[in-house]
């Protein structure tokens, strides 16, 4: 059998997987009966449909035509993700100023039209605004400057 | 008349004047997120979310609907001048409202839009008012049994009106439930799906979820074709309209409403459904003297009413049975519960000006919008233009601040850009994450509701078809199942939402 409609057939893939590791990953919760629910009994039964729908899916992927899955944008999506990371990672060792533009920036750069010129000012400019909107105006409980800056 | 009082207290209440300021910085604010590319309402209300944080819970969700249909309202402005609908319910709006545009009408479509809303924001506004009370006090009488059933059916009826594949829906359903399990189940204490890890134990925060989904990977998607956006006009004149344009209007202005309003309250996607459906019902019955898709104003002003019209009736399920009929009702649910207030029947009487306070400032808030956007279209017109490079660091700045205030919690961020990767993984495999987010907040209450049930009857299954009112409402959940299975109305299913391509 070939693959002949890849959105089905590896979406099928993902409902199956993720319905498989639902009904596998809790067997030591208690299944219990329908009285008495064990924790790991409506997640069995979803999960249990999940691989149902995603079997399902999976043969349709192999009978009906469909168009190709178009190629990941890795550059664009590593950096996006990657800026989005970097941040969590920042925010207490350096502070909120600096995991802002450390953020910005290394989004910036899944851009075709990178240029510091324009990435360096926005950086800092929302950097600013951050700070003065969430830390001062909201009181969120984040510092401006981190650990690495002795505080 | 106890219609008049209740709105009396509810203008009251909206009327103050902290409340008509948060109103207006809903809208303003909504309206101009929603003309920015790349953001529709649920990535505008969530990341906007962390801002009512402070803000009593009535004004707090005052200012969250004004951002709804504030952002609504943009996303009709940039398909009227750029042929770019902001979110999938002004997809059908872009069709005539463009094509008015690039013959000079621009301020007569966007005019058309904004009364078209206008009128169906009011009228909506007293649907609610009329049909919440009786419908609230049915569900008061509600057992688990029904709840159980009650949202079996709304997930059914999700999976119907959910545009793409039905299987995808179902398992994108399922999906959304069983990431809705994951932390402490409240019954046994036990940690589901956690890994042992504590920053899970409270279960995923439906913020992180929406953002990651809507926001983060939204921008990915958006990046892949980076279209630079030239509007065609920088000066949008005759936003006047004339006693002709009117009466032309108010026929499909009210065909939309009626239509809109019925749709709204079903779950699943109502406003866009409402849209796209009433463009259809314009097609066949409007004596239009443009043809339809060369700037018929009947085809902007029909789907405009309709879908405003669906945005406000899809408050009924949420306020009256605490249940969500799309992802923006679900973030409303999130925020209510954030703010200490169970969504249900017993809101309205315990908490009445509440209930009446959020209704009366719908009106309040729709009314601000054609006040004050027309006026503006300017400013929003080059809000439109910004480019999209400087656009989506902001977006992440504000995705990253705000998810991690939720919580104050930095694994909230990783998991939002896991949510990100997801939700492009989604966008790869045209898997529509809308039931998604529906299912992730109905499964703990599906499964309370479910063991509670089996708990009173004794581990009979047989209660939820025994109970007239439960076993009524799965029956309709087959009907509705097997109707759509049938060959006729696939078809006409498929002819609903065929205006996409």
């Amino acid at each position: 059998m070939a693959i002949r409609h890849p959105k089905d057939f590896f979406t099928g893939v993902m409902y199956a997987g993720v319905g498989a590791a639902a009904l596998l990953l809790p067997r030591d919760y208690g299944f219990g009966t329908a009285l008495r629910m064990g924790p790991a009994y409506f997640p069995g039964v979803v999960g249990g449909l999940l691989v149902l729908v995603g079997m399902i899916a999976m043969l349709r992927g192999c009978s009906a035509r469909g168009d190709e899955i178009t190629p990941f944008a890795w550059r664009e999506l590593l950096r996006v993700l990657g800026g989005v990371v970097l941040f969590g990672l920042l925010l207490f060792a350096a502070g909120l100023i600096a995991a802002i533009v450390a953020l910005v920036i290394v989004a910036a750069l899944a851009s075709r039209r990178f240029d510091w010129r324009w990435a360096l000012p926005l950086a800092l400019g929302l950097a600013l605004f951050g700070a003065l909107l969430f830390v001062q105006g909201l009181g969120v409980q984040m510092p401006l400057a981190g650990s690495w800056f002795g505080r | 008349m106890e219609l008049l009082a209740n709105l009396g207290l509810g203008l009251s209440v909206a009327l103050s004047l902290d409340n008509l300021l948060y109103a207006l910085a809903g809208a303003m604010l909504g309206t101009a997120i929603g003309v920015l590319p790349g953001l529709g309402p649920v990535a505008t209300i969530s990341i906007l979310l962390p801002v009512t944080f402070g803000l009593p819970p009535v004004s707090a969700l005052i200012m969250l609907s004004g951002i709804y249909y504030g952002a609504q309202y943009g996303g009709s402005t940039t398909a009227i001048l750029v042929n770019l609908p902001g979110e999938s319910s002004s997809v059908v709006t872009a069709l005539d409202g463009y094509a008015m545009a690039r013959q000079g009408q621009a301020g007569k479509a966007l005019a058309a839009a904004a009364i078209a809303s206008f009128m169906a924001g009011t009228i909506a506004t007293l649907v609610i008012a009329m049909f919440g009370p009786p419908l609230a006090a049915v569900a008061l009488k509600f057992g688990p049994a029904e709840y159980f059933s009650l949202m079996v059916l709304g997930l059914v009826a999700s999976i119907v009106l959910a545009h793409g594949s039905l299987l995808h829906a179902f398992g994108m359903i399922l999906f959304g439930l069983l990431l809705g399990i994951v932390g402490t189940d409240v019954n046994s204490g036990a940690e589901r799906y956690t890994f042992g890890q504590p920053w899970l134990a409270d279960g995923v925060g439906f913020v992180t979820l929406a953002m990651g989904l809507y926001g983060v990977g939204e921008i990915v998607r958006n990046m892949e074709h980076d279209d630079r956006r030239e509007p065609m006009l920088k000066k949008v004149t005759g936003l006047m309209p004339t006693w002709a344009d009117i009466k032309r209007i108010l026929a499909p202005t009210l065909r939309g409403t009626a239509l809109g309003s019925l749709l709204g309250i079903l779950p699943g996607g109502g406003a866009t459904l409402a849209s796209f459906s009433a463009y259809a019902l314009e097609k066949k019955v409007a004596n239009s003297q443009v043809p339809f898709g060369q700037g018929a104003i009947e085809g902007v002003a029909g789907p405009e009413a309709a879908n405003n019209a669906g945005a406000q009736t899809s408050f009924i399920p949420m306020l009256t049975l605490g249940i969500p009929s799309n992802p923006v009702m679900a973030l409303m649910i999130g925020a209510l519960i954030i703010h200490g207030i169970q969504p249900g029947p017993s809101v309205m009487t315990e908490q009445p000006a509440l209930f009446w306070g959020i209704i009366a400032s719908m009106w309040v808030g729709n009314l601000f919008l054609v006040v004050l956007n027309l006026p503006l279209v300017g400013l929003w017109v080059r809000m439109v233009t910004v480019p999209y490079h400087l656009l989506y660091p902001a977006i992440l700045v504000f995705c990253a601040i705000g998810v991690y205030s939720v919580n104050n919690s930095v694994w909230d961020i990783y998991l939002m850009a896991g949510f990100g990767l997801l939700g492009y993984v989604f966008a790869k495999l045209d898997c529509e994450p809308a039931p998604m987010l529906l299912g992730f907040i109905l499964g703990p209450m599906m499964e309370e509701f479910l063991r509670r049930a089996l708990l009173l009857s004794k581990g009979d299954p047989g209660v939820f078809v025994t109970r007239p009112i439960s076993a009524a409402l799965l029956t309709l959940a087959v009907v509705l199942l097997l109707l759509v299975l049938s060959p006729a109305l696939a078809r006409r299913r498929a002819e609903a939402f065929q205006e996409e391509q």
